[in-house]
């Protein structure tokens, strides 16, 4: 047979397209133990040691061979599409599951997992993986946010740390100078990282216990104002290269105060030591009281997944039976609360300083967004409080668009139930 | 004589299935794999996002919850979206114009350059080979940062001027300010070689013509021979714009989304849509109503403009 140059290319390309075909899964390392094949995928975490500790985590179990994927990037868009095939994980981190996840049945019932150690949970952050009375996250560790302040340069300018959102906007006018801003709540001006921890300040909820907007009321207008009077004060920094979770802002001396995560914790005390303390949300009005945003990252099992058994036997082991492995995963790499009450007061460098503080806010004032505050609502508020805050937009009208819209999307979602 | 008919028959029925020289054989193996990756990886999914455009589809793509235009009203109704389209047509309106004259003036300085031509061109064209991530991230971090610090920052602190929050500052909108410079910065070098290939194809002869009708260089000589000689670049040059400011996705949600979502400014469509779609929300059903609508959009435009430019007459004509 000759070959001519047709055939020859032909062949060419029809390799090329096999080739193209085949597939690495890469999901060969970390694993052990014998039984069915579990994947379980973790976002990445920015802390040194945290993969290691989770792939050491599924090596020590040995009734699967569990591996881990660690994923960077979108991990929310990632899992959300992995979820809609056949080739997603088995047992998977999720902030949430979110309530079109546990309504579009994407993820199983762990309620049975939880016999006998459920009321140790914290209860803040257990509420949003409850749905129609099941539980269909196990909360990892609680992760809260607070305001951090430099007690020098407050000093300096003679402000007493903020008492009430008033002080605040004060406070942030007089530490404001030529080189410091008074405060930084993102390069947004706070619209993304706030949310309905404001509200919550002036003793209102975005989503009632009975499922209707809860913050249909003047009070919340009043209060938006104020955010929006910190930006029109030009008290606020913005355009920082480092965003509101990063606290390099604060030690690097270009805010005064900071609205930034436990998770900064550490690196300011090591940049700072004493020279900083923390403070939860200022409240607002007569019924207002303060707040701290807390969350969770979850732990689900896929419905999708052919060994839900399995899985979910394994996400017992761990994030229920392992006390020991879940204080190491809070407290040895970055810095978190463990989700169980009993290990959040044994944990000894929670006991003093900033960080006792902050466990004290989280059991008084956490406030976990609700499980029926979908993302469509949370971003018509969030246009909407950013219109407030930057563009001077009327707190009434902007609030009384999203409380429409807020009330239509739970009439959705109860629809559905 | 029996059997030669039948085979004769067998070899012309062959040439009927493969054709004169196995032409049509050849025709598939050569096409077929393109055609199918068209077929798999775009007319699939266009017809399944129309397909799910009509359903309730929250985080799936198999949905049965059969809703009619439910999606496309929504859509319609909601400001996020009709926002987005006249933020859209508001920076096509921009972009444009502010591109084509640009390159077309860096292309007409270029081409009357006698010395380092080469490096000129070679100057200009290189943000061209810069990706539109790193740009939009160089941008936002270093030149335009709100700290005084910023490069843009630091030249207005020389004049004593206040530092300004260049991407958070909505009135003045300051951001246009960033988002349309590192479109000019990226795309001009790239337009200005098409231009200078236009001006090089423009046969000298017609300057001279038009020296000694005592045209005076300059102005006159641009309106009437330059200009008109560059049409068919400028169509080329003005389609390729357009088409890239439908695209418009990169340089703004990079400069603005963070991790708490994007603000409502700035958001052009493609970005709100692949927040529903794509983001926490997962309503793929909202969101691929908004996609078809998009490529309607779209395909008027497109029709509408090829009409205007006469695009895909004969020459002659």
């Amino acid at each position: 047979m000759t070959i001519n140059r047709r055939g020859l290319l032909g062949a060419g390309a029809a390799l090329g397209l096999l080739s193209a075909c085949g597939s690495n899964s890469g999901r060969d390392d970390g694993g052990s133990g014998d039984g069915p094949k579990l994947s379980q995928w973790y976002h990445q975490y920015g802390e040194q040691g945290t993969e290691q500790a989770v792939k050491k985590y599924a090596a020590a179990y040995k009734k699967a061979n569990v591996t881990v994927q660690w994923r960077p990037g979108n991990y929310d868009e990632q899992t959300a599409a992995a979820l809609l095939t056949d080739s997603g994980p088995d047992v998977f981190e999720v902030n949430g599951p979110s309530l079109d996840q546990i309504q579009g049945k994407q993820v199983a019932d762990l309620t049975e997992l939880f016999e006998g150690v459920k009321d140790d949970f914290n209860p803040a952050v257990l509420a949003p993986k409850t749905y129609a009375g099941k539980i269909w996250g196990i909360p990892q560790v609680i992760d809260m946010q607070m305001l951090y302040y430099r007690k020098s340069l407050l000093a300096d300018a003679g402000v007493r740390p903020p008492k009430t959102l008033d002080e605040l906007v004060d406070a942030a006018k007089k530490l404001t100078s030529q080189k410091t801003k008074g405060l930084f709540l993102g390069n947004d001006g706070g619209a993304g990282v706030l949310g309905g921890t404001p509200l919550y300040a002036a003793g209102l909820e975005l989503v009632t216990a009975e499922g209707e907007v809860g913050f249909d009321d003047p009070a919340a207008a009043r209060t938006l104002g104020k955010i929006h009077q910190l930006y029109a004060d030009k008290s606020l920094l913005l355009g920082a290269p480092a965003d509101w979770s990063d606290p390099s802002a604060f030690v690097q001396g270009l805010t005064a105060m900071q609205w930034s995560g436990l998770w900064a914790l550490p690196t300011v005390q090591k940049e700072l030591g004493d020279d900083f303390g923390v403070l939860p949300f200022p409240k607002d009005g007569a019924a207002g009281k303060p707040s701290v945003p807390v969350g969770a990252y979850a732990a689900a099992v896929s419905t999708r997944s052919k060994h839900q058994k399995a899985g979910k036997d394994f996400l017992k082991w761990l994030w229920i039976d392992s006390t020991d492995r879940q204080e190491d995963f809070a407290l040895s790499y970055g810095f978190h609360i463990p989700a169980r009450v009993s290990l959040a007061k044994k944990a000894e460098k929670l006991r003093k300083g900033a960080a006792a503080d902050a466990v004290r806010y989280t059991t008084d004032h956490g406030q976990a967004e609700p499980l029926l505050w979908t993302p469509a609502s949370r971003s018509a508020y969030q246009d909407a409080l950013s219109r407030i805050i930057k563009d001077g937009a009327s707190p009434d009208e902007e609030l009384k668009k999203v409380v429409r819209k807020v009330s239509a999307e739970l009439g959705r979602v109860k629809k559905k139930s | 004589m029996t059997t030669a008919a039948p085979r004769e028959q067998q070899a012309s029925g062959r040439r009927k299935v493969w054709g004169h020289q196995n032409r049509t054989l050849w025709f598939w193996v050569f096409v077929g794999p393109f055609l199918l990756g068209l077929g798999v990886f775009t007319y699939i999914p266009l017809g399944w996002s129309v397909y799910l455009s009509f359903f309730d589809a929250h985080n799936t793509v198999t949905p049965d919850d059969f809703v009619g235009f439910g999606n496309y009203t929504a859509m319609l109704r909601n400001e996020a979206f009709t926002d987005s389209l006249w933020t859209f047509l508001v920076f096509s309106l921009f972009i444009v114009p502010a591109t084509y004259a640009l390159s077309l003036a860096l292309a007409l300085m270029v081409h009357r350059q006698r010395r380092a031509q080469a490096f000129f061109r070679s100057v200009f064209f290189l943000p061209a080979a810069c990706s539109y991530v790193v740009a939009a991230l160089i941008w936002k971090m270093s030149i335009f940062n709100g700290v005084r610090f910023g490069l843009a920052n630091t030249v207005l602190d020389w004049f004593g001027a206040d530092q300004i929050a260049w991407l958070s500052t909505t009135d003045p909108p300051w951001y246009w300010a960033v988002i349309v410079t590192v479109r000019l910065w990226l795309q001009a070098g790239f337009y200005m070689v098409l231009f200078l290939a236009g001006l090089q194809r423009i046969s000298p002869t017609l300057y001279e013509a038009a020296a000694v009708d005592g045209a005076r260089p300059g102005w006159q000589v641009f309106r009437h021979i330059t200009f008109p000689q560059l049409k068919a670049t400028s169509v080329a040059v003005v389609l390729l714009l357009v088409i890239n400011a439908f695209q418009a996705f990169d340089e703004f949600y990079n400069l603005l989304s963070d991790s708490r979502g994007y603000p409502p400014y700035a958001r052009p469509p493609l970005v709100y849509l692949y927040y529903t779609a794509l983001g926490q929300g997962q309503n793929l059903g909202l969101g691929s109503a908004g996609a078809v609508l998009l490529a309607l959009i779209i395909a008027v435009v497109t029709v509408g403009q090829a009409k205007w430019f006469g695009l895909g007459k004969k020459e002659a004509e």
